[in-house]
This record gives C-alpha cells, sequence and structure tokens, in this order.
C-alpha cells in the first residue's frame, strides 16, 4: 500500500519523532517500500484462524502482592537528564 | 589460548594451567591490539574483567567449585543490562544509560563466575541483519573486512569468531544470532521462546526476542546454555519448564535422526554455493546414520510480511519510553514537551528505527489494525502450525541459515526492503517460537556458509547433540578466519 | 423545548493492594516524590511486568458483586499515547477481553424508588504518575509513586437520566467497593475518580446526543456540579442552533468552570495491542467460587437484613450501608445498647453531623463505636438525659475520654431521687406564683399543656438539667392537680 505524505507526517506525529522536511520523501517511499512487502499477506483468507499472541500460547503467572522494592530514588535520578528535588523536570505540562 | 573452545578452557583452568587473570589478560590485550579492524565492541571492562578474573581465581582455589564456566571470559551483547556499566543498545540514545540493574542473563553468568570482557556492537536496538544501524559504526567481518558480519549480534559473531572472546551473549528476534553466526564462521542458538529470562534485555520485539550463546562450538553452547537458561519469575513469558544438562545428550548417536529438508528453504534466491555445502552437510548426516527427506512449511514465504508488522508495532510501543525525561539522551533547550519528545526521538534515534517506529505505528493506527496486525497475528499462527505438523513427521529440519555468504558493507544498507529479504530462512522460527541453531558447514567464496537446524520446542538438547556429532566429523567450525593467527 | 439528559460513568477505582499491578514498589500515599518508584514503574530498559495476584482477586470480587461474568481468559492491551506522567509511552489496560463482563448495579434514588443502571464491564489497569506544577524555572515536575497503582475501571451504560441518579450510582459503587475491602476509598487521596459522559435530547428521543466526558472528578459534589453545568452548557449551545462537539473537558472545581481540554496535536489514536510482555489471565471456575464464597455481606444485603434484623426504616438502612465503616460502627453500637433505633439516631444525627463538619471519616472518629455505645446506654439506664447525653458527647469528641468520666468528673448525673425532685418543685412553685395560676386558670387543652411545659423548664433549670424529667412530669402533675 502506497503511504502519502500526510500520512507520514501523521503518524511520525503520533509517534513522536520529528521529520525534517527534506527527509520526508525519502521515508515516505521507503516505508510504502516495507508496506508493499508486507501487503502479501493481503492475500491469505485467514478467518476463523485464532491471531498468536505469544508463540507457547501460555497463560499469566501471578506474583503474591508483596512490596520487595526499596527506594533507590537516588541511584535512577543519578542517570536522569534533569532532575530536582526528587522529581523529574520537563517543559511545563498543560493539559 | 584464544583458539581454543570454551570445553578446553575449563579444562585448562581447572587443570590450572592458566589462572582466570592470565585468560582474561590474553583476551583483553587482543581486543586493544585488534578490534580497531572489527569494531566488534562498543566498551571493554578491562577493569571489571580482571576484578572478577581474581575473584574466579580465588573461587578455583577451593577444590569444592563447581561452576564449569568459573573463570571463562564472555563477551555480552550491548543490549544485555550491566549494572555500572554503560548499555548502549547501539544507539546515541542510551549512549549515556548506565544501569542500576543487572540482566537476568548477565546476573546468571556473573553467578557462575564468568568474567565479562566488555559490550559487544550491535545493529542500533538490534533492528537490522548487518550491524551497519550501529550508532558506534559498523563490525566488520573478520572472514573479509570489505563485508558485513551479519546482525543485530554482530559484535558478539564477530569477537568469538577472531578470538577476542571464547563466547558471547547474543539476542535473536528474526535472525539476529543464527545469521551473524552463519556469517562469522561460529555456532549460535536461539533457544526456544521463554527459555531464557528476558529480563534486563532491552527490549526490541516481546514476544520475539530471546537471548542464546554465540561460541566456537555446539559443545560450548551447551555450557553456555547450562547457565543462560532457566525459569525468571521476574519475566511473565519465561517458560517454567524443566531445564536439562545440555552437555548430558552430546555425544548420542544419530541412528535414526529423522532429517526433514523444507523444499521453501532450497528454491530460488538460494545461493548456488551455499545449496551445494549444505546437502553436503545433509549426506554427513545421512553418514552418521540420520534418515532424511522433505517436509513442508507452506507459509514460508509469509513470514517476513508477517514479521515487518508484528516486530515494527511491537517495537513501536517498546520503544515510545525512550523520550528524554528519566534517563538517556535529551535534546538540547526543548521548547516544550512536544519538541522535548520529536527532538529527542529524531536525534537519538537512527534512520532504521525510525523507519520501523514508523510502520509499527502506521500498522497499529485507526483503520488498519485488522489488515495489518490482526492478520498478521493470525499468519503466524499459520507459520506455527506449519512447523508443529512439520515435527509430526521428523525430529529436525535443517536447511541453510541465509541465502548469500556475508554481503559487502553498504551493499543493502539504502534498501532496506532487500537487507529484509535476506533474512527469509530465519525469521520463521521467531514467529514459531521453535529453536534454531547455526553451525559452520562449509566455505563459499572464502566465507563461512552456516547449516540451520531447527528443532522442536525445547528441544535444544537434541539439537546440540546433532551439532555436536556434526562437528567431531568436521572441521569448519575450526577454521579460522585468515590473519588469526593461533 | 423539554430536554432529557444521558449520563454514562467511568469510574476509576485504585485497589487497595500493598504493592503495584505489575512491580513490587508500595501503593502508600503521601511518600516522599519518586522513592516508590522502582526501575519498572520508571520504565527503565528491559524491565518486565509481572501480574499481582491481589489485583486480580479484588477485580474478581468486584465482578461478583455487580453480578457480572467473569472473563475466563482477559488480555491486557497496551494504550499508547505520550504524557509525562505516562513512563512507558503506553498504559497498560485492558481492551477486547477484560476481566469483568456486563453487570448491573441497583440504586435508590432519594425518593426511595429504585432502578438498574447496567455495567458494560470492568477492567484493570495501572494508574498514571502525576505532574505537578509548581514553579521550578517554568518547568513540570514529575512524580512517579503512582505510576503503576492498581485501577479498576467500571464502565457504565448511558444509562442516568439525572444527576441525582450518577451521584446514586457512584455513591452505590463507593458503597460496594468500600464493603468488598477492595478499595479505601478515600476520595481525599483519589481513590475514587469519575469521568462523566453527558448528553441531552429532546425527551421521547431515542437516538444518543453527542456527548462530552468530563474527566477526573474527584468528589461526588464536583461530579454532581460539573454534570449542571455541562447539561447547562449543552442547552444553551443546541438552542443557539449550535452543535455539541465531541470532547473531553475538564472539571475546575474553584471557578466552578470547564473548559474544552487543550486540543493535543492530532486526534487520539491509541493504537491498543495486545501487551507481548503479558500473557492472558486465565482465571479458573472454582477459584472464581472459592472467591464467591469468602465474598463479605454486600450492601444490598446488609441494608436488607439492617431493615428486618434492626427494624430500621428502609431509607435509615441505606444511608447506614453507603460506606462499611459506616455499616459496621453502627452494628457495634446497635449490638451494644441493644437499642437499634437509638444509635440509628445518634449515628446519623449527632455523629454524622460532627464527622462532616470536620471533615473526619467515621474509621478515624475520635469516638470509637463502644465509646458511644455506652454513652447511649446511661441514656437508657436514665443516668442521663439525651440533652445532657449531647454535652457528654461533646466532650468525649474533644477529650476522647469514658463517658461515665465525663458525668461523674462534670457532675451531670441525672437527678432521680423523688424526695429531692420534690422539694426542688416546691421551691419553683412557690417562686413563680403567677404561672402556677395562669395554668390553673386555663381552660384551653392545648395551652393549658404548654404552660405546665414552662414549669415543667423552670424545675430542670433549677436543677440544671439533671433532675429527670420524667419524674418532674409526674411530680408536678401531682401538686397541680391537687
Amino acid at each position: 500500500m502506497a503511504i502519502d505524505r500526510e500520512e507520514i507526517e501523521k503518524i511520525a506525529t503520533l509517534a513522536r519523532i520529528k521529520l525534517d522536511e527534506q527527509q520526508i520523501p525519502q521515508v515516505t517511499q521507503s516505508i510504502s517500500d516495507i508496506l508493499a512487502l508486507v501487503d502479501q499477506m493481503q492475500s491469505v483468507d485467514t478467518d476463523g484462524v485464532t491471531a498468536m499472541a505469544n508463540p507457547l500460547d501460555a497463560t499469566q503467572r501471578l506474583r503474591p502482592d508483596e512490596v520487595t522494592e526499596r527506594d533507590e530514588r537516588d541511584a535512577f535520578q543519578g542517570i536522569a537528564p534533569n532532575a530536582e528535588s526528587g522529581l523529574y523536570l520537563v517543559p511545563k505540562v498543560i493539559e | 589460548m584464544h583458539t581454543k573452545t570454551i570445553a578446553e578452557l575449563v579444562r585448562g583452568l581447572h587443570n590450572r594451567d592458566f589462572s582466570s587473570e592470565e585468560l582474561t589478560r590474553h583476551f583483553l590485550r587482543r581486543i586493544e591490539q585488534l578490534d580497531e579492524r572489527y569494531n566488534s565492541f562498543i566498551s571493554l571492562t578491562a577493569e571489571q574483567a580482571l576484578a572478577q578474573a581474581r575473584q574466579a581465581d580465588q573461587r578455583l582455589a577451593d577444590s569444592n567449585e563447581t561452576s564449569l564456566l568459573c573463570g571463562i571470559p564472555l563477551a555480552q551483547k550491548d543490549i544485555f543490562c550491566t549494572q555500572g556499566v554503560r548499555t548502549s543498545c547501539g544507539s546515541k540514545m542510551l549512549d549515556n544509560f548506565i544501569p542500576p540493574y543487572n540482566a537476568t542473563v548477565i546476573q546468571r553468568l556473573n553467578d557462575a563466575g564468568c568474567v565479562s570482557l566488555g559490550k559487544t556492537n550491535m545493529d542500533e536496538f538490534a533492528m537490522g541483519s548487518s550491524n551497519e544501524t550501529s550508532y558506534y559504526g559498523p563490525v566488520r567481518n573478520p572472514w573479509d573486512r570489505e563485508c558485513v558480519p551479519g546482525g543485530s549480534s554482530g559484535g558478539s559473531a564477530a569477537a568469538v569468531s577472531a578470538c577476542l572472546a571464547p563466547g558471547a551473549t547474543g539476542t535473536d528476534t528474526g535472525g539476529s544470532i543464527r545469521q551473524p553466526a552463519s556469517h562469522c564462521g561460529v555456532t549460535g542458538l536461539k533457544p526456544t521462546y521463554g527459555r531464557v529470562s528476558r529480563y534486563g534485555m532491552i527490549a526490541f520485539a516481546s514476544s520475539l526476542d530471546q537471548g542464546g550463546p554465540m561460541t566456537r562450538t555446539a559443545e560450548d553452547a551447551a555450557l553456555l546454555m547450562n547457565v543462560m537458561a532457566g525459569f525468571d519469575e521476574k519475566d511473565s513469558t519465561s517458560i517454567d519448564h524443566a531445564v536439562p544438562d545440555f552437555t548430558t545428550n552430546l555425544n548420542n548417536d544419530l541412528k535414526g535422526l529423522r532429517i526433514g529438508l523444507p523444499v521453501e528453504y532450497f528454491g530460488d534466491g538460494l545461493d548456488v554455493g551455499i545449496q551445494n555445502a549444505i546437502e553436503q552437510a545433509i549426506k554427513t548426516f545421512e553418514s552418521l546414520g540420520a534418515t532424511v527427506c522433505d517436509v513442508h512449511l507452506p507459509h514460508t514465504n509469509l513470514a517476513i510480511p508477517a514479521y515487518y508488522v508484528i516486530a515494527p508495532a511491537e517495537a513501536s510501543a517498546n520503544l515510545s519510553r525512550y523520550d528524554g525525561v528519566r534517563y538517556g539522551y535529551r535534546c538540547e533547550d526543548p521548547q516544550d514537551l512536544f519538541d522535548l519528545y520529536t527532538r529527542t526521538r529524531a536525534e537519538g534515534f537512527g534512520d532504521e528505527v525510525k523507519r520501523r517506529i514508523l510502520v509499527g505505528t502506521y500498522a497499529l493506527s485507526a483503520g488498519y489494525y485488522d489488515a495489518y496486525y490482526r492478520q498478521a497475528q493470525r499468519i503466524r499462527r499459520l507459520i506455527k502450525n506449519d512447523f508443529v505438523a512439520a515435527f509430526e513427521q521428523v525430529d529436525v529440519i535443517m536447511g541453510p541459515t541465509t541465502p548469500t555468504p556475508a554481503f559487502k558493507l553498504g551493499e543493502k544498507s539504502t534498501d532496506p526492503v532487500a537487507m529484509y529479504l535476506g533474512d527469509i530462512y530465519t525469521i520463521a522460527v521467531n514467529l514459531a517460537g521453535v529453536p534454531g541453531l547455526s553451525i559452520p558447514a562449509g566455505l563459499v567464496d572464502s566465507k563461512p556458509v552456516g547449516l540451520q537446524i531447527i528443532g522442536n520446542y525445547f528441544d535444544e538438547s537434541r539439537m546440540l547433540n546433532i551439532a555436536h556429532r556434526f562437528q567431531q566429523v568436521t572441521d569448519w567450525h575450526k577454521q579460522t578466519a585468515p590473519g588469526i593467527d593461533s | 423545548m423539554q430536554w432529557e439528559t444521558v449520563i454514562g460513568l467511568e469510574v476509576h477505582v485504585q485497589l487497595a493492594t500493598q504493592s503495584k499491578i505489575f512491580s513490587a514498589s508500595s501503593t502508600q500515599f503521601g511518600a516522599e516524590p519518586n522513592t516508590q518508584a522502582c526501575a519498572l514503574d520508571l520504565a527503565m530498559p528491559g524491565t518486565l511486568p509481572v501480574l499481582n495476584q491481589q489485583a486480580v482477586n479484588y477485580a474478581i470480587m468486584l465482578g461478583l458483586a455487580i453480578n457480572a461474568d467473569i472473563n475466563p481468559l482477559s488480555v491486557f492491551e497496551r494504550k499508547n499515547y505520550f504524557y509525562p506522567d505516562l513512563p512507558k509511552g503506553y498504559q497498560t489496560s485492558q481492551l477486547e477481553e477484560p476481566i469483568v463482563g456486563p453487570g448491573v448495579v441497583n440504586i435508590q434514588l432519594p425518593d426511595g424508588s429504585h432502578k438498574a443502571i447496567r455495567i458494560h464491564h470492568a477492567h484493570l489497569e495501572e494508574d498514571a504518575g502525576k505532574s505537578l506544577h509548581e514553579d521550578f524555572h517554568g518547568m513540570s515536575g514529575i512524580d512517579l509513586n503512582r505510576a503503576g497503582t492498581p485501577l479498576i475501571e467500571i464502565v457504565s451504560e448511558p444509562d442516568m437520566r439525572s444527576k441525582e441518579e450518577a451521584v446514586a450510582f457512584a455513591k452505590k459503587l463507593h458503597a460496594i467497593v468500600t464493603c468488598l475491602g477492595i478499595s479505601d476509598g478515600d476520595m481525599s487521596q483519589g481513590s475514587m475518580r469519575f469521568d462523566v459522559n453527558v448528553s441531552i435530547r429532546p425527551k421521547g428521543e431515542q437516538t444518543l446526543g453527542t456527548r462530552t466526558e468530563t474527566k477526573n472528578l474527584n468528589s461526588f459534589r464536583f461530579m454532581e456540579e460539573a454534570i449542571v453545568l455541562e447539561v447547562e452548557r449543552q442547552i444553551d449551545l443546541v438552542e443557539d442552533g449550535l452543535k455539541v462537539k465531541q470532547e473531553t473537558r475538564l472539571y475546575d472545581s474553584d471557578k466552578k468552570q470547564s473548559r474544552s481540554m487543550r486540543s493535543k496535536e492530532e486526534a487520539n489514536d491509541y493504537r491498543y495491542f495486545p501487551c507481548p510482555d503479558l500473557l492472558p489471565v486465565a482465571i479458573a471456575q472454582d477459584h472464581i467460587e472459592s472467591i464467591r464464597q469468602s465474598l463479605p455481606e454486600l450492601p444490598d444485603a446488609k441494608q436488607q437484613r439492617f431493615i428486618d434484623s434492626y427494624g430500621l426504616s428502609e431509607a435509615d438502612a441505606a444511608q447506614l450501608c453507603d460506606d462499611r465503616a459506616t455499616a459496621d460502627y453502627f452494628e457495634i453500637v446497635a449490638k451494644e445498647t441493644d437499642d437499634a433505633r437509638l444509635a440509628a439516631n445518634w449515628i446519623m444525627g449527632e455523629l454524622s453531623a460532627k464527622l462532616n463538619r470536620e471533615s473526619i471519616a467515621i474509621s478515624h472518629s475520635p469516638i470509637t463505636a463502644s465509646q458511644l455505645a455506652k454513652l447511649l446506654l446511661r441514656i437508657k439506664d436514665n443516668t442521663i438525659s439525651g440533652k445532657i447525653a449531647k454535652q457528654v458527647f461533646e466532650s468525649m469528641w474533644q477529650e476522647g475520654s469514658d463517658p461515665d468520666d465525663i458525668i461523674e468528673k462534670q457532675g451531670l448525673k441525672q437527678l432521680s431521687d423523688s424526695g429531692a425532685i420534690e422539694t426542688m418543685v416546691d421551691e419553683v412553685l412557690a417562686q413563680n406564683p403567677d404561672m402556677v395560676d395562669e395554668y390553673l386558670a386555663e381552660q384551653v387543652e392545648k395551652k393549658k399543656k404548654k404552660k405546665f411545659n414552662a414549669i415543667v423548664g423552670r424545675v430542670m433549670q433549677a436543677s440544671k438539667g439533671k433532675a429527670n424529667p420524667g419524674q418532674v412530669n409526674q411530680i408536678l402533675q401531682q401538686k397541680l392537680s391537687r
């Protein structure tokens, strides 16, 4: 399936990836090529086939409700780009 | 010393022929001297390695030490989180990321007394088949430095191939252990999905990712699997399945072994030289008493299309956490929140990663989910059913690991689809979750050929047995790249 | 034009687990920022979720309490969007296969009528962190302590037709979850939050109008205010010939205003897909049955029992069953006094007024149920009058001490010595001959009674309220009829 520029810009926004103006034609082309490859799937009739999310069709194991984590804030915030007073700082959040 | 297998080094350590410290220094020296040729390491952790080696020597001095791998130096793919040691995943995004925790695989190897030499180069976030997408530059194939080593575990494959480490860890999402193993002439095992814990292994596509060993021999792979494999309560997808001693059955007789050759793996696009090498290998197995028949994996041609929906879709969500807020790269002077996200991710990710995130985002977006994601998950079931049916007829499936030998650097880097098509024989294995092994089985144009052995779920022990018997009667695995002196 | 309001609710309830839904961090409220956020809560690379058993059990309990089917296989999905309080860039939630299927909640309205509100489904998900907007050099601070706290989101059908119904439904859910003990229900800490979907349509119209969603209301009152405001806004729009736009709105409880949330850079497209790090949750029928067996008494059953065995009115029983702590409190007082009516009156009157005034939850009441029971026993055994009891209650509230001590210390014991009362009555009669004359002269029965009571009042005054009012009446009656 060919994808147009507008759609590329939409998904880039959804994915929060800034695309430079001059990149867009090339990105559009390569993604169209990949979608063309992927579209080979469309010819297959899969009615009645159950989608498979996990190779072993296993089910979820449950964890006892116990607190075993301890406070490691200093270690975690030691690698943060911008932390202050125990908080991670980001440009102002406007709802 | 560096051409020795892990099994040989284990004997040497236990016989006090050399100490772990001597062994470690030897490999560290080799890496320092030679790796500029290959670029197989992103980080070298010499001090830590020597400290671990000295600890291992103390453990080895105690005659009660039971860990066979105690004192063995290994290289770790830079996708495994290592406490206190930069873990970049081949990306600028994590160039400054020093995890405060260990991956379970790393923890298990540490506990066994293994020595970590450093972190190996890889395609960025394991997305690639050539190692050219790494932020740290491409890895070069020790057999031909104009060629790629394969990917994404190209650094680990090259390091073992160039005898910079006797063994390494790798991860395989669509062939990322087997394809570089094939291209670099080493043994690489992708275990059954769920066999090796994914905790602390940076996720590319969670339902496909699996860690495994890359070594010179099947026996060495078995030794590493004994430590790496096993249930982990920190990973919900880890399977609580009995873990055998993978070395126990190595020498079992192959008489009566039923080998299936998928007709779909021997068609158009397969290099003639590779086909000949694989046929030769099959004859060897027949001489060891195995029987051979054709099997069908009719949905093989759908594996790549399904994979390039599922893997990018999962990746698009897995990589959303790289947002410049809590760790990793953050763009300079963000104007607002949107700017922080979009520039951090545009600057921190390379082109291939961005491409896959965009494809995955598209495949999951409103109006396309059924046609892409759901359809791919259904095809995935059909592919699994192919394997289930084949394993009702045969014990293992064999074929080439790759359709061509290692290609030239830059040859496919501008054509992603051409690159993707090279994974035709490896990808279905990940979609089905079955184990796959690649072992050296010949040379074409002086470049290694890999034989792929695909086993049934949890049948790694038998696969290693088959590979080991092959390696006892052939010496492809003993060949070293030109210029690797012993 | 007559308009009909249509309301649907999405109720987020924080589950009272010790640890988070997918990590072993504490869920306790009020810790220092980011001290309860482990590597998984911070979405550190390579970390993986493992599901908390108790969260699943609590969801099953809720499902059983609202007569819903429990899905034998439910699936966690990723809901993808970028927000700084959402560290992974997706929220782990459920969409196609939620843990709890359709159910029903019965509500009782202020006029005593009943209505069944259908539940579309309820699903498990993780809470997000918090953005703090205090000024950090023009930036916001992110605290991820709350990230990963288990939530159950209960989604109703659009079955409510008024704010009263919506509030009754919300209160009923509060009663159910607190009764089950699956949530502390503490709204001041955000343990229960409401998203309200409101639309209007001409009365008699069958199709639904365009709805808006007002998000994150954290009290019954704010919810009510937001509904009133939104209904007015929509009616104004439509009557002005404009259209209601489907949008998400925020209610500002200080300004009593609502506004459209800043439209994101693009329309939301959450790209849900099954979370590959988590496997389908299988729930065996016998596990559901064992939970059913251990389920505590639910508000409806409790209310009926209060009516049947304590002889309470339906309204009183409903009010006492609003939350489990109140119901439990009542039962202790009722049992220890053997006077359910008296207990109910005091709890719904004196006690609840005081608790409301000081915004204290009954579970933290300075007067315990047993202490209140003791006080009421002193009324019953005529040690003090009801009026004096209120004075004692006040002292108990302030000092937290035993009612008997207060009665003793403040000398409040009721005077029952008939000789002493008689002396007091004689004195009052002697001092107020005009009152006596007026009483005796009065012919109209009603007025005569009033004048009698005035004399009783004088006697009580003289005794500083301590005389037994019954005895005063009796003695006075005798004296004046002579």
